[in-house]
Protein backbone atom coordinates (compact mmCIF):
# COMPACT_ATOMS: atom_id res chain seq x y z
CA UNK A 1 0.00 0.00 0.00
CA UNK A 2 1.39 3.42 -0.94
CA UNK A 3 1.91 6.12 1.68
CA UNK A 4 -0.91 8.24 0.18
CA UNK A 5 -3.32 5.28 0.24
CA UNK A 6 -2.39 4.69 3.88
CA UNK A 7 -3.13 8.35 4.72
CA UNK A 8 -6.49 8.07 2.94
CA UNK A 9 -7.37 4.99 4.98
CA UNK A 10 -6.34 6.76 8.17
CA UNK A 11 -8.54 9.79 7.36
CA UNK A 12 -11.48 7.47 6.69
CA UNK A 13 -10.86 5.49 9.89
CA UNK A 14 -10.59 8.75 11.84
CA UNK A 15 -13.95 9.95 10.45
CA UNK A 16 -15.63 6.65 11.42
CA UNK A 17 -14.07 6.79 14.88
CA UNK A 18 -15.25 10.38 15.31
CA UNK A 19 -18.80 9.34 14.40
CA UNK A 20 -18.56 6.46 16.90
CA UNK A 21 -17.41 8.90 19.55
CA UNK A 22 -20.12 11.48 18.79
CA UNK A 23 -22.79 8.75 18.97
CA UNK A 24 -21.27 7.25 22.14
CA UNK A 25 -21.22 10.55 24.09
CA UNK A 26 -24.74 11.42 22.85
CA UNK A 27 -23.93 14.49 20.72
CA UNK A 28 -25.61 12.52 17.92
CA UNK A 29 -28.66 10.90 19.48
CA UNK A 30 -29.61 7.33 18.58
CA UNK A 31 -32.88 8.45 16.97
CA UNK A 32 -30.89 10.54 14.48
CA UNK A 33 -28.18 8.03 13.71
CA UNK A 34 -26.93 4.76 15.21
CA UNK A 35 -23.15 4.40 15.69
CA UNK A 36 -21.21 3.06 12.66
CA UNK A 37 -20.53 -0.36 14.23
CA UNK A 38 -24.29 -0.77 14.75
CA UNK A 39 -25.01 0.17 11.11
CA UNK A 40 -22.49 -2.43 9.93
CA UNK A 41 -24.02 -5.05 12.24
CA UNK A 42 -27.56 -4.24 11.00
CA UNK A 43 -26.37 -4.56 7.39
CA UNK A 44 -25.04 -8.05 8.11
CA UNK A 45 -28.38 -8.94 9.73
CA UNK A 46 -30.32 -7.63 6.71
CA UNK A 47 -28.11 -9.49 4.22
CA UNK A 48 -28.28 -12.75 6.22
CA UNK A 49 -32.06 -12.58 6.66
CA UNK A 50 -32.59 -11.77 2.97
CA UNK A 51 -35.40 -9.37 3.90
CA UNK A 52 -34.17 -6.72 1.46
CA UNK A 53 -32.90 -9.04 -1.28
CA UNK A 54 -35.73 -8.21 -3.69
CA UNK A 55 -35.15 -4.45 -3.27
CA UNK A 56 -31.37 -4.80 -3.60
CA UNK A 57 -31.71 -6.99 -6.69
CA UNK A 58 -34.17 -4.59 -8.33
CA UNK A 59 -32.01 -1.52 -7.75
CA UNK A 60 -28.72 -3.13 -8.74
CA UNK A 61 -30.12 -4.80 -11.85
CA UNK A 62 -31.82 -1.57 -12.97
CA UNK A 63 -28.59 0.38 -12.30
CA UNK A 64 -26.65 -2.24 -14.29
CA UNK A 65 -29.02 -1.87 -17.25
CA UNK A 66 -28.78 1.94 -17.04
CA UNK A 67 -24.97 1.81 -16.74
CA UNK A 68 -24.54 -0.79 -19.50
CA UNK A 69 -26.73 1.12 -21.94
CA UNK A 70 -25.06 4.45 -21.01
CA UNK A 71 -21.67 2.85 -21.79
CA UNK A 72 -22.68 1.22 -25.08
CA UNK A 73 -24.70 4.20 -26.36
CA UNK A 74 -22.21 6.76 -24.99
CA UNK A 75 -19.18 5.17 -26.61
CA UNK A 76 -21.02 4.59 -29.92
CA UNK A 77 -22.34 8.18 -30.03
CA UNK A 78 -18.86 9.54 -29.21
CA UNK A 79 -17.25 7.52 -32.03
CA UNK A 80 -19.87 8.73 -34.54
CA UNK A 81 -19.73 12.35 -33.30
CA UNK A 82 -15.94 12.36 -33.49
CA UNK A 83 -16.21 11.80 -37.23
CA UNK A 84 -18.89 14.49 -37.71
CA UNK A 85 -17.14 17.75 -36.89
CA UNK A 86 -20.04 20.12 -37.57
CA UNK A 87 -22.50 18.07 -35.50
CA UNK A 88 -19.94 17.79 -32.70
CA UNK A 89 -19.37 21.56 -32.64
CA UNK A 90 -23.12 22.09 -32.50
CA UNK A 91 -23.59 19.68 -29.60
CA UNK A 92 -20.47 20.55 -27.54
CA UNK A 93 -22.12 23.51 -25.70
CA UNK A 94 -25.12 21.31 -24.92
CA UNK A 95 -22.86 18.65 -23.38
CA UNK A 96 -21.06 21.34 -21.38
CA UNK A 97 -24.33 22.57 -19.83
CA UNK A 98 -26.09 19.19 -19.67
CA UNK A 99 -25.51 18.63 -15.97
CA UNK A 100 -27.04 22.01 -15.19
CA UNK A 101 -30.37 20.50 -16.32
CA UNK A 102 -32.31 18.87 -13.44
CA UNK A 103 -32.92 15.51 -15.11
CA UNK A 104 -35.29 14.46 -12.31
CA UNK A 105 -37.68 17.20 -13.42
CA UNK A 106 -38.41 15.01 -16.44
CA UNK A 107 -39.40 12.03 -14.26
CA UNK A 108 -43.19 12.70 -14.41
CA UNK A 109 -42.92 13.07 -18.18
CA UNK A 110 -40.99 9.79 -18.39
CA UNK A 111 -43.69 8.05 -16.34
CA UNK A 112 -46.30 9.34 -18.80
CA UNK A 113 -44.19 8.14 -21.72
CA UNK A 114 -42.84 4.85 -20.33
CA UNK A 115 -45.39 3.82 -17.69
CA UNK A 116 -45.11 3.10 -13.98
CA UNK A 117 -42.67 0.18 -14.20
CA UNK A 118 -38.88 0.20 -14.04
CA UNK A 119 -38.40 1.83 -17.46
CA UNK A 120 -38.60 5.51 -16.35
CA UNK A 121 -36.13 4.84 -13.50
CA UNK A 122 -33.69 3.13 -15.86
CA UNK A 123 -34.12 6.02 -18.28
CA UNK A 124 -33.22 8.55 -15.55
CA UNK A 125 -30.08 6.53 -14.67
CA UNK A 126 -29.20 6.23 -18.34
CA UNK A 127 -29.75 9.96 -19.01
CA UNK A 128 -27.54 10.92 -16.08
CA UNK A 129 -24.71 8.57 -17.09
CA UNK A 130 -24.63 8.72 -20.87
CA UNK A 131 -23.29 12.26 -21.36
CA UNK A 132 -20.39 11.67 -18.94
CA UNK A 133 -19.42 8.68 -21.13
CA UNK A 134 -19.80 10.67 -24.37
CA UNK A 135 -17.75 13.64 -23.11
CA UNK A 136 -14.92 11.53 -21.69
CA UNK A 137 -14.77 9.22 -24.72
CA UNK A 138 -14.61 12.24 -27.05
CA UNK A 139 -11.82 13.62 -24.86
CA UNK A 140 -9.88 10.37 -25.33
CA UNK A 141 -10.57 10.19 -29.08
CA UNK A 142 -9.31 13.79 -29.48
CA UNK A 143 -5.97 12.63 -28.10
CA UNK A 144 -5.40 9.75 -30.53
CA UNK A 145 -2.16 10.63 -32.36
CA UNK A 146 -2.62 11.24 -36.09
CA UNK A 147 0.06 8.67 -36.85
CA UNK A 148 -2.09 5.90 -35.32
CA UNK A 149 -5.01 6.85 -37.58
CA UNK A 150 -2.64 6.85 -40.58
CA UNK A 151 -1.35 3.43 -39.50
CA UNK A 152 -4.93 2.12 -39.39
CA UNK A 153 -5.50 3.44 -42.91
CA UNK A 154 -2.29 1.83 -44.16
CA UNK A 155 -3.56 -1.43 -42.66
CA UNK A 156 -6.71 -0.83 -44.74
CA UNK A 157 -9.02 -1.01 -41.71
CA UNK A 158 -12.63 0.15 -42.06
CA UNK A 159 -14.17 2.81 -39.81
CA UNK A 160 -15.66 0.33 -37.33
CA UNK A 161 -12.49 -1.76 -37.15
CA UNK A 162 -10.36 1.37 -36.70
CA UNK A 163 -12.57 2.40 -33.78
CA UNK A 164 -12.58 -1.06 -32.17
CA UNK A 165 -8.89 -1.91 -32.63
CA UNK A 166 -7.07 1.44 -32.64
CA UNK A 167 -8.85 4.57 -31.45
CA UNK A 168 -11.01 3.15 -28.63
CA UNK A 169 -8.18 1.03 -27.16
CA UNK A 170 -6.02 4.18 -27.19
CA UNK A 171 -8.83 6.14 -25.52
CA UNK A 172 -9.63 3.33 -23.02
CA UNK A 173 -8.34 5.17 -19.91
CA UNK A 174 -10.61 8.13 -20.76
CA UNK A 175 -13.56 5.81 -21.43
CA UNK A 176 -12.94 4.30 -18.00
CA UNK A 177 -13.06 7.77 -16.43
CA UNK A 178 -16.46 8.24 -18.09
CA UNK A 179 -17.49 4.80 -16.83
CA UNK A 180 -16.59 5.75 -13.25
CA UNK A 181 -18.82 8.83 -13.47
CA UNK A 182 -21.56 6.74 -15.09
CA UNK A 183 -21.49 4.21 -12.21
CA UNK A 184 -22.14 6.96 -9.69
CA UNK A 185 -24.67 8.79 -11.87
CA UNK A 186 -26.68 5.69 -12.79
CA UNK A 187 -26.93 4.67 -9.11
CA UNK A 188 -27.96 8.23 -8.18
CA UNK A 189 -30.53 8.20 -11.00
CA UNK A 190 -32.08 4.86 -10.07
CA UNK A 191 -32.15 5.42 -6.30
CA UNK A 192 -33.35 9.02 -6.68
CA UNK A 193 -36.18 7.91 -8.95
CA UNK A 194 -37.12 5.14 -6.47
CA UNK A 195 -37.27 7.79 -3.75
CA UNK A 196 -39.68 9.94 -5.74
CA UNK A 197 -42.12 7.38 -7.08
CA UNK A 198 -41.73 3.61 -6.88
CA UNK A 199 -43.08 0.52 -5.16
CA UNK A 200 -39.75 -1.20 -4.67
CA UNK A 201 -35.97 -0.91 -4.76
CA UNK A 202 -33.40 0.34 -2.29
CA UNK A 203 -34.40 4.00 -2.74
CA UNK A 204 -38.02 3.17 -1.94
CA UNK A 205 -36.98 1.06 1.11
CA UNK A 206 -34.75 3.85 2.43
CA UNK A 207 -37.55 6.38 1.99
CA UNK A 208 -40.08 4.00 3.64
CA UNK A 209 -37.71 3.33 6.55
CA UNK A 210 -37.10 7.08 6.95
CA UNK A 211 -40.79 7.90 7.27
CA UNK A 212 -41.18 5.06 9.82
CA UNK A 213 -38.09 6.00 11.92
CA UNK A 214 -36.63 2.59 11.01
CA UNK A 215 -32.92 3.40 11.38
CA UNK A 216 -32.03 -0.28 11.48
CA UNK A 217 -33.04 -0.51 7.80
CA UNK A 218 -32.33 2.98 6.46
CA UNK A 219 -28.67 3.37 7.45
CA UNK A 220 -27.55 -0.16 6.50
CA UNK A 221 -29.08 0.30 3.04
CA UNK A 222 -27.28 3.66 2.64
CA UNK A 223 -24.04 1.92 3.71
CA UNK A 224 -24.67 -0.86 1.17
CA UNK A 225 -25.11 1.70 -1.64
CA UNK A 226 -21.84 3.34 -0.61
CA UNK A 227 -20.03 0.00 -0.54
CA UNK A 228 -21.35 -1.02 -3.98
CA UNK A 229 -20.41 2.32 -5.55
CA UNK A 230 -16.94 2.40 -3.95
CA UNK A 231 -16.25 -1.24 -4.89
CA UNK A 232 -17.14 -0.72 -8.57
CA UNK A 233 -15.19 2.53 -8.75
CA UNK A 234 -12.16 0.95 -7.07
CA UNK A 235 -12.27 -1.96 -9.53
CA UNK A 236 -12.40 0.48 -12.48
CA UNK A 237 -9.56 2.56 -10.98
CA UNK A 238 -7.49 -0.58 -10.55
CA UNK A 239 -8.13 -1.53 -14.20
CA UNK A 240 -7.27 2.02 -15.28
CA UNK A 241 -4.01 1.80 -13.32
CA UNK A 242 -3.07 -1.43 -15.12
CA UNK A 243 -3.82 0.14 -18.53
CA UNK A 244 -1.76 3.24 -17.73
CA UNK A 245 1.13 1.21 -16.28
CA UNK A 246 1.36 -0.77 -19.55
CA UNK A 247 1.63 2.55 -21.36
CA UNK A 248 4.38 3.75 -19.04
CA UNK A 249 2.14 6.46 -17.52
CA UNK B 1 2.56 0.27 -69.52
CA UNK B 2 5.58 1.69 -67.69
CA UNK B 3 8.32 -0.76 -66.54
CA UNK B 4 8.86 1.31 -63.40
CA UNK B 5 7.71 -0.13 -60.07
CA UNK B 6 6.25 3.24 -59.14
CA UNK B 7 5.55 5.84 -61.80
CA UNK B 8 4.56 9.49 -61.16
CA UNK B 9 3.53 11.77 -64.01
CA UNK B 10 2.73 15.46 -63.59
CA UNK B 11 1.78 14.95 -59.94
CA UNK B 12 0.76 18.08 -58.03
CA UNK B 13 -0.85 18.72 -54.67
CA UNK B 14 -2.71 21.93 -53.86
CA UNK B 15 -4.30 22.28 -50.41
CA UNK B 16 -7.48 24.34 -50.51
CA UNK B 17 -7.19 27.50 -48.41
CA UNK B 18 -10.26 28.82 -46.59
CA UNK B 19 -11.53 32.01 -48.18
CA UNK B 20 -8.68 32.33 -50.65
CA UNK B 21 -9.21 31.91 -54.38
CA UNK B 22 -6.00 29.92 -54.85
CA UNK B 23 -5.02 27.18 -52.43
CA UNK B 24 -1.57 26.37 -51.10
CA UNK B 25 0.50 24.85 -53.90
CA UNK B 26 2.51 22.32 -51.88
CA UNK B 27 3.95 20.03 -54.48
CA UNK B 28 4.83 19.49 -58.10
CA UNK B 29 4.57 18.96 -60.89
CA UNK B 30 6.63 15.82 -60.27
CA UNK B 31 7.68 13.11 -62.73
CA UNK B 32 9.46 10.14 -61.19
CA UNK B 33 10.11 6.47 -61.95
CA UNK B 34 11.20 4.13 -59.16
CA UNK B 35 13.00 1.07 -60.50
CA UNK B 36 12.00 -2.33 -59.06
CA UNK B 37 14.17 -3.17 -56.03
CA UNK B 38 16.03 0.14 -55.87
CA UNK B 39 16.66 2.21 -52.75
CA UNK B 40 15.51 5.75 -53.52
CA UNK B 41 15.86 8.66 -51.09
CA UNK B 42 14.42 12.16 -51.17
CA UNK B 43 15.97 15.11 -49.35
CA UNK B 44 14.68 18.66 -49.29
CA UNK B 45 14.30 21.76 -47.15
CA UNK B 46 11.74 21.87 -44.33
CA UNK B 47 8.16 22.26 -45.54
CA UNK B 48 8.96 21.42 -49.17
CA UNK B 49 6.34 18.66 -49.32
CA UNK B 50 8.50 15.54 -48.84
CA UNK B 51 6.02 13.86 -46.52
CA UNK B 52 3.12 14.97 -48.76
CA UNK B 53 4.82 13.20 -51.68
CA UNK B 54 5.11 10.01 -49.61
CA UNK B 55 1.46 10.24 -48.54
CA UNK B 56 0.38 10.55 -52.19
CA UNK B 57 2.38 7.44 -53.14
CA UNK B 58 0.98 5.57 -50.09
CA UNK B 59 -2.56 6.45 -51.16
CA UNK B 60 -3.17 8.33 -47.90
CA UNK B 61 -4.15 11.45 -49.88
CA UNK B 62 -5.19 12.00 -53.49
CA UNK B 63 -3.06 14.06 -55.88
CA UNK B 64 -4.64 17.28 -57.17
CA UNK B 65 -3.51 16.46 -60.70
CA UNK B 66 -1.34 13.89 -62.45
CA UNK B 67 -1.16 10.13 -62.10
CA UNK B 68 0.60 7.74 -59.73
CA UNK B 69 0.94 4.07 -60.63
CA UNK B 70 2.20 1.19 -58.50
CA UNK B 71 2.95 -1.98 -60.46
CA UNK B 72 1.01 -0.51 -63.37
CA UNK B 73 -2.17 0.18 -61.36
CA UNK B 74 -3.30 3.72 -60.61
CA UNK B 75 -3.27 4.90 -57.00
CA UNK B 76 -6.10 7.35 -56.52
CA UNK B 77 -6.30 7.98 -52.80
CA UNK B 78 -6.71 4.24 -52.06
CA UNK B 79 -4.16 2.27 -50.06
CA UNK B 80 -2.62 -0.22 -52.51
CA UNK B 81 -1.93 -3.81 -51.46
CA UNK B 82 1.77 -4.63 -51.05
CA UNK B 83 2.76 -1.20 -49.71
CA UNK B 84 4.20 -0.74 -46.21
CA UNK B 85 4.78 2.60 -44.51
CA UNK B 86 6.95 3.49 -41.52
CA UNK B 87 6.47 6.96 -40.03
CA UNK B 88 8.82 9.14 -38.02
CA UNK B 89 6.47 9.35 -35.04
CA UNK B 90 6.09 6.48 -32.62
CA UNK B 91 3.25 4.44 -34.16
CA UNK B 92 3.42 1.51 -31.72
CA UNK B 93 0.12 0.50 -30.15
CA UNK B 94 0.99 1.06 -26.50
CA UNK B 95 -1.77 -1.29 -25.27
CA UNK B 96 -0.45 -4.30 -27.21
CA UNK B 97 2.64 -6.42 -26.56
CA UNK B 98 5.47 -6.29 -29.12
CA UNK B 99 4.33 -9.62 -30.60
CA UNK B 100 0.72 -8.46 -30.94
CA UNK B 101 1.86 -5.13 -32.40
CA UNK B 102 3.70 -7.02 -35.13
CA UNK B 103 0.82 -9.48 -35.66
CA UNK B 104 -1.51 -6.47 -36.10
CA UNK B 105 0.11 -5.96 -39.51
CA UNK B 106 -1.50 -9.20 -40.68
CA UNK B 107 -5.08 -8.43 -39.53
CA UNK B 108 -6.32 -7.83 -43.05
CA UNK B 109 -4.17 -10.53 -44.66
CA UNK B 110 -5.89 -13.81 -45.46
CA UNK B 111 -3.35 -16.45 -44.42
CA UNK B 112 -3.45 -19.65 -42.32
CA UNK B 113 -2.88 -18.95 -38.60
CA UNK B 114 0.37 -20.96 -38.58
CA UNK B 115 1.77 -18.94 -41.50
CA UNK B 116 0.89 -15.72 -39.67
CA UNK B 117 2.64 -16.95 -36.51
CA UNK B 118 5.73 -17.87 -38.53
CA UNK B 119 5.82 -14.49 -40.25
CA UNK B 120 5.56 -12.69 -36.91
CA UNK B 121 8.34 -14.87 -35.46
CA UNK B 122 10.54 -14.18 -38.51
CA UNK B 123 9.92 -10.43 -38.42
CA UNK B 124 10.72 -10.30 -34.69
CA UNK B 125 13.93 -12.27 -35.29
CA UNK B 126 14.90 -10.09 -38.27
CA UNK B 127 14.54 -6.94 -36.16
CA UNK B 128 16.29 -8.46 -33.12
CA UNK B 129 13.12 -8.36 -31.02
CA UNK B 130 12.62 -12.08 -30.37
CA UNK B 131 13.51 -11.69 -26.67
CA UNK B 132 11.05 -8.80 -26.27
CA UNK B 133 7.98 -10.45 -27.82
CA UNK B 134 5.94 -10.16 -24.61
CA UNK B 135 7.20 -6.72 -23.57
CA UNK B 136 5.06 -3.59 -23.98
CA UNK B 137 6.31 -0.63 -26.06
CA UNK B 138 6.66 1.54 -22.93
CA UNK B 139 9.35 -0.87 -21.73
CA UNK B 140 11.45 -0.35 -24.88
CA UNK B 141 13.83 2.39 -26.06
CA UNK B 142 12.88 4.74 -28.93
CA UNK B 143 15.04 2.76 -31.37
CA UNK B 144 13.44 -0.53 -30.35
CA UNK B 145 9.93 0.91 -30.67
CA UNK B 146 10.79 2.03 -34.21
CA UNK B 147 12.03 -1.50 -34.91
CA UNK B 148 8.62 -2.80 -33.74
CA UNK B 149 6.95 -0.50 -36.30
CA UNK B 150 9.32 -1.69 -39.03
CA UNK B 151 8.63 -5.34 -38.07
CA UNK B 152 4.86 -4.65 -38.24
CA UNK B 153 5.39 -3.32 -41.76
CA UNK B 154 7.75 -6.11 -42.86
CA UNK B 155 5.38 -8.84 -41.72
CA UNK B 156 3.11 -8.11 -44.70
CA UNK B 157 6.16 -8.68 -46.97
CA UNK B 158 5.71 -5.33 -48.77
CA UNK B 159 6.95 -4.95 -52.30
CA UNK B 160 7.20 -1.19 -51.79
CA UNK B 161 8.48 0.16 -48.48
CA UNK B 162 7.81 3.85 -47.82
CA UNK B 163 9.81 5.39 -44.98
CA UNK B 164 9.00 8.87 -43.71
CA UNK B 165 12.06 9.99 -41.72
CA UNK B 166 11.91 6.74 -39.74
CA UNK B 167 15.06 7.47 -37.74
CA UNK B 168 14.44 11.19 -37.28
CA UNK B 169 13.84 10.89 -33.54
CA UNK B 170 16.90 8.71 -32.87
CA UNK B 171 20.43 9.65 -31.87
CA UNK B 172 23.23 9.57 -34.48
CA UNK B 173 24.79 6.23 -33.46
CA UNK B 174 21.42 4.47 -33.36
CA UNK B 175 20.52 5.99 -36.73
CA UNK B 176 23.69 4.59 -38.32
CA UNK B 177 23.04 1.14 -36.88
CA UNK B 178 19.37 1.25 -37.90
CA UNK B 179 20.59 2.23 -41.37
CA UNK B 180 22.69 -0.94 -41.47
CA UNK B 181 19.65 -2.97 -40.47
CA UNK B 182 17.56 -1.26 -43.11
CA UNK B 183 20.12 -2.08 -45.82
CA UNK B 184 20.13 -5.71 -44.69
CA UNK B 185 16.30 -5.86 -44.79
CA UNK B 186 16.31 -4.21 -48.23
CA UNK B 187 18.72 -6.84 -49.56
CA UNK B 188 16.86 -9.76 -47.94
CA UNK B 189 13.36 -8.71 -49.01
CA UNK B 190 14.14 -7.29 -52.44
CA UNK B 191 11.54 -4.56 -51.85
CA UNK B 192 11.70 -1.17 -53.51
CA UNK B 193 12.47 1.38 -50.79
CA UNK B 194 11.41 5.05 -50.89
CA UNK B 195 12.98 7.01 -48.04
CA UNK B 196 12.17 10.57 -47.01
CA UNK B 197 14.86 12.15 -44.87
CA UNK B 198 16.32 15.52 -43.99
CA UNK B 199 19.71 13.97 -43.14
CA UNK B 200 22.05 14.18 -46.15
CA UNK B 201 24.50 11.62 -44.73
CA UNK B 202 21.65 9.16 -44.14
CA UNK B 203 20.43 9.53 -47.72
CA UNK B 204 23.99 9.30 -49.11
CA UNK B 205 24.75 6.19 -47.06
CA UNK B 206 21.57 4.27 -47.82
CA UNK B 207 20.29 5.11 -51.29
CA UNK B 208 21.07 4.06 -54.86
CA UNK B 209 19.59 7.35 -56.06
CA UNK B 210 18.84 10.53 -54.14
CA UNK B 211 16.45 13.21 -55.32
CA UNK B 212 16.75 16.78 -54.05
CA UNK B 213 13.49 18.70 -53.71
CA UNK B 214 13.12 22.43 -54.17
CA UNK B 215 11.58 24.79 -51.64
CA UNK B 216 7.73 24.87 -51.79
CA UNK B 217 6.15 24.00 -54.14
CA UNK B 218 8.37 20.90 -53.95
CA UNK B 219 9.77 19.69 -57.26
CA UNK B 220 12.63 17.29 -57.95
CA UNK B 221 15.52 19.53 -59.06
CA UNK B 222 18.40 17.04 -58.99
CA UNK B 223 18.80 13.27 -58.87
CA UNK B 224 22.17 11.94 -57.67
CA UNK B 225 23.18 8.36 -58.51
CA UNK B 226 25.49 6.98 -55.78
CA UNK B 227 26.61 3.80 -57.58
CA UNK B 228 27.24 2.02 -54.26
CA UNK B 229 27.50 -1.79 -54.36
CA UNK B 230 24.35 -3.62 -53.18
CA UNK B 231 26.38 -5.22 -50.35
CA UNK B 232 27.11 -2.16 -48.23
CA UNK B 233 26.78 -0.78 -44.72
CA UNK B 234 27.43 2.37 -42.70
CA UNK B 235 31.19 2.04 -43.18
CA UNK B 236 30.59 3.50 -46.63
CA UNK B 237 30.89 6.90 -44.94
CA UNK B 238 34.69 6.32 -44.89
CA UNK B 239 34.87 6.48 -48.71
CA UNK B 240 36.02 9.62 -50.48
CA UNK B 241 33.05 9.34 -52.90
CA UNK B 242 30.70 9.59 -49.92
CA UNK B 243 31.95 13.12 -49.26
CA UNK B 244 31.50 13.98 -52.95
CA UNK B 245 27.86 12.78 -52.87
CA UNK B 246 26.96 14.72 -49.72
CA UNK B 247 28.78 17.81 -51.08
CA UNK B 248 26.74 17.72 -54.29
CA UNK B 249 23.51 17.25 -52.32
CA UNK B 250 24.36 20.17 -50.02
CA UNK B 251 25.27 22.49 -52.94
CA UNK B 252 21.76 22.15 -54.32
CA UNK B 253 19.98 21.94 -51.02
CA UNK B 254 21.73 24.97 -49.51
CA UNK B 255 20.21 27.29 -52.12
CA UNK B 256 16.74 25.82 -51.55
CA UNK B 257 17.07 25.91 -47.76
CA UNK B 258 18.01 29.60 -47.91
CA UNK B 259 14.83 30.26 -49.90
CA UNK B 260 12.74 28.75 -47.10
CA UNK B 261 14.13 31.36 -44.67
CA UNK B 262 13.62 34.13 -47.23
CA UNK B 263 17.26 34.72 -48.17
CA UNK B 264 19.53 34.04 -51.17
CA UNK B 265 22.87 34.36 -49.33
CA UNK B 266 24.00 33.94 -45.74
Amino acid sequence: MSRLALYRMLVLAAAVLLLELLCYVGIIDRLTMPPPHRIAYDLVVILRSGSQNAAILKTLSNASIALGSALVVGVAVAVVLHGLRAVRETLDPLFATYYAVPIFAFYPLLIVLLGLGDAPQIMIGFMLGVVAVIVNTLNGLDRVPRVLRKTARIQRLGAAETALTVTLPYAAPYVLTGAKFAVAYSLIGIIGAEFIMSRGGMGYEISFAYTNFDNATMYPLILLILLVSITINSALSWWEKILLARRGQ
Amino acid sequence: MSQAHVCLRGVTKVFPAAGAAAGLHALGPIDLDLRPGEFFAVVGPSGCGKSTLLELIAGLAPATSGTIEFEGKAIAGDIPEGVGVVFQEDACFSWLSVERNVAFGLRQVDLPAETKRRRVRDALALMGLADFAHAYPAQLSGGMRQRVCIARTLVIEPRLLLLDEPFGALDQQTRLLMGDELLRIWRETGATVFLITHALDEAAMLADRIAVMSARPGRLIDVVETRWPRERDSRIVERAEFGAVTARLWRTLRVESLKTIGRTTV
